[in-house]
């Protein structure tokens, strides 16, 4: 009986202290999270202003602000969604109400996976060699744009698919069950619940190519251009490359500015993080079943 | 979406295959020199690949025992409060772009690594690697706490019913359980960190030769690209050069999803 006490207590034992470190490990984790960030805010608070958010770059990008590396990356933004939110829509309604489980189905299914593994570079060098030297775009708003749209498009679908999924199955069997079309069932009592899930993974997808370099390196990006864009084929500066530029090719560059650019950088993808949260919050409360 | 897989895959074997028309497939693969402006250029990848390698090594060696143990501690230990935060703020690392942990490599990181190992170059490959590990985490520990959460319950409350502790469960009934998964989330974790592209360009020092420690400058194939594709003429040997690099990436990260997804999908069986 004492022996056997005994054997519990150190099993008890050995429970908490495993516990502890795997709560440490955890810390360990955390605390460069908190200190990464924390370390960007600091360092690149005080650079921020006014003028620094409205102003083209001066003097060999060492003064001024980044306000064209903004506008660009927002028309990005602008562009990726129109390219990619149609087309990751329509895929993922495809793939979920009307594909049979056959082959072509399951290869498709695989492409997705696949093409979410892609590295950027190869985005990037595959958007090159398409948008700007084939179809003749250019280095441009609209070849970037492409590219980041691709790029985005296997989150989008997955999005999607999850949402429509999680759409009960009895509203397709009511609708179907009073007449409706296939088309109507999907339009009307499919979609409309499945939007606030296919709404987050958007706006998530975009904001992971708001924050990509490697694709738009060759694509769009412009290494200094303080002028704003005119058309869809001018090319633009972008934040994420921007800071790419002025922290590795600028010799001399006070590191406020680098801070303070990376603090925007970080604070527009944080930005479209929130509203993606807060609207998944707004709709789950509405959610009635 | 087939069409967009197979058409990254053919325009990039198009050019790829434009540089084995003058350049022999054997050097390319097997060449020890990654020499693209010398005369006559050589194009062997062998150092690039070894490059990759080794950052990855390196970064997966430190990401995945940490990542599982939290994974582990988020989804079994933690109360209920603390795995929103906790989860939240993983959310959050991954938000972070990897051009502003590579400026962060920069600034901080490279130059304390120096002075704390006395290195000649903080840019080095173990700067990359402890970057690319911090990158991969999410990835990780998300996927590795879904297959945690996956294990039946059955499975735990047969083990407390036998009078197992709840280390004792996790430990020899559900981490065993969960371990497709978790296999899975190491084979994304690998994906991402080899094609992973700003970080190792910023901070791992750029220097193409074959690699011998992690303290030394290396560079990954996708650095590579990154790096030389601005410098070339359209059509050269040394722009095919790169296409082809990108072709072996591709087909890389192409192999280590398919493991992955061979992986999830055992795992949800």
């Amino acid at each position: 009986m004492l022996a056997k006490g005994k054997k519990m207590n150190s099993a008890k034992r050995r429970e908490k202290v495993a516990f502890v470190i795997l709560g440490l490990i955890t810390l360990l984790i955390v605390v460069p999270i908190v200190m990464t960030i924390l370390y960007v805010v600091k360092n690149g608070a005080g650079a921020i202003s006014w003028e620094f958010l409205t102003q083209p770059p001066r003097n060999g990008m060492k003064q001024g602000g980044i306000f064209p590396a903004i506008v660009g990356t927002i028309f990005l933004i602008i562009g990726t969604m129109l390219f990619s939110l149609p087309l990751g829509i329509l895929s993922a309604v495809y793939l979920v109400e009307y594909a049979k489980d056959n082959l072509f189905t399951r290869l498709i299914k695989l492409s997705v996976v696949n093409l979410s593994g892609i590295p950027s570079i190869v985005y990037g060098l595959f958007g090159f060699t398409l948008f700007v030297v084939f179809l003749r775009f250019g280095t441009s708003i609209l070849a970037g744009s492409l590219t980041l749209a691709i790029m985005s498009l296997p989150v989008i679908i997955t999005a999607t698919k999850e949402a429509l999924e999680s759409v009960p199955f009895a509203f397709r069997e009511i609708s179907l069950s009073l007449g409706a079309s296939k088309w109507q069932t999907v339009r009307y009592c499919v979609l409309p619940y499945a939007i606030p899930g296919i709404l987050t993974g958007t706006v998530l997808s975009l904001s992971r190519a708001a924050g990509e370099t490697a694709p738009i390196l060759f694509t769009v990006a412009a290494f200094y251009l303080p002028r704003l864009p005119h058309s869809i084929f001018d090319q633009v500066m972008a934040l994420p490359y921007h800071l790419y530029v002025i922290s590795t090719q600028v010799p001399n560059m006070p590191a406020k500015i680098s801070f303070a650019t990376g603090l925007v950088l970080i604070a527009l993808v944080f930005l479209m993080n929130l509203v993606s949260i807060i609207l998944r919050a707004h709709y789950r409360k509405k959610k009635q079943w | 979406m087939i069409l967009f897989v197979v058409s990254i895959f053919l325009f990039l074997l198009k050019d790829a295959l434009s540089l084995f028309g003058v350049y022999s497939v054997r050097d390319f693969l097997f060449g020890k020199n990654w020499l693209p402006i010398s005369d006559p250029p050589k194009f062997g990848m062998v150092p690039l690949l070894l490059g990759s390698l080794y950052v990855t090594f390196g970064a997966i060696i430190i990401c995945v025992p940490l990542g599982v143990c939290s994974a582990m501690f988020i989804a079994e230990v933690a109360p209920s409060y603390l795995k929103h935060v906790l989860k939240s703020l993983v959310e959050i690392l991954a938000a972070i772009p990897s051009v502003v942990l590579g400026f962060i490599g920069i600034v901080w990181l490279g130059p304390f690594l120096r002075n704390w190992l006395h290195l000649n170059t903080g840019m080095c490959g173990l700067t990359g690697s402890l970057l690319l590990a911090f990158m991969a985490l999410p990835t990780v520990i998300s996927i590795s706490e879904d297959a945690l959460i996956g294990v039946p319950k059955a499975y735990k409350e047969a083990a407390f019913g036998l009078g197992a502790t709840r280390w004792q469960a996790l430990w020899r009934i559900i981490l065993p359980s969960a371990s497709s998964g978790i296999i899975a989330a190491v084979m994304l974790g690998i994906g991402r960190v080899i094609g992973e592209t700003m970080v190792v360009l910023m901070v791992t020092g750029n220097s193409p030769v074959m690699p011998t420690s992690l303290l030394q400058p290396l560079r990954t194939l996708t650095a590579t690209i990154a790096g030389e594709m601005g410098e070339t003429v359209g059509g050269s040997e040394h722009y095919f050069a790169l296409f082809a690099v990108g072709l072996i990436l591709f087909v890389i990260t192409f192999i280590i999803n398919f493991i992955a997804d061979l992986c999830l999908r055992k795992a949800r069986k």
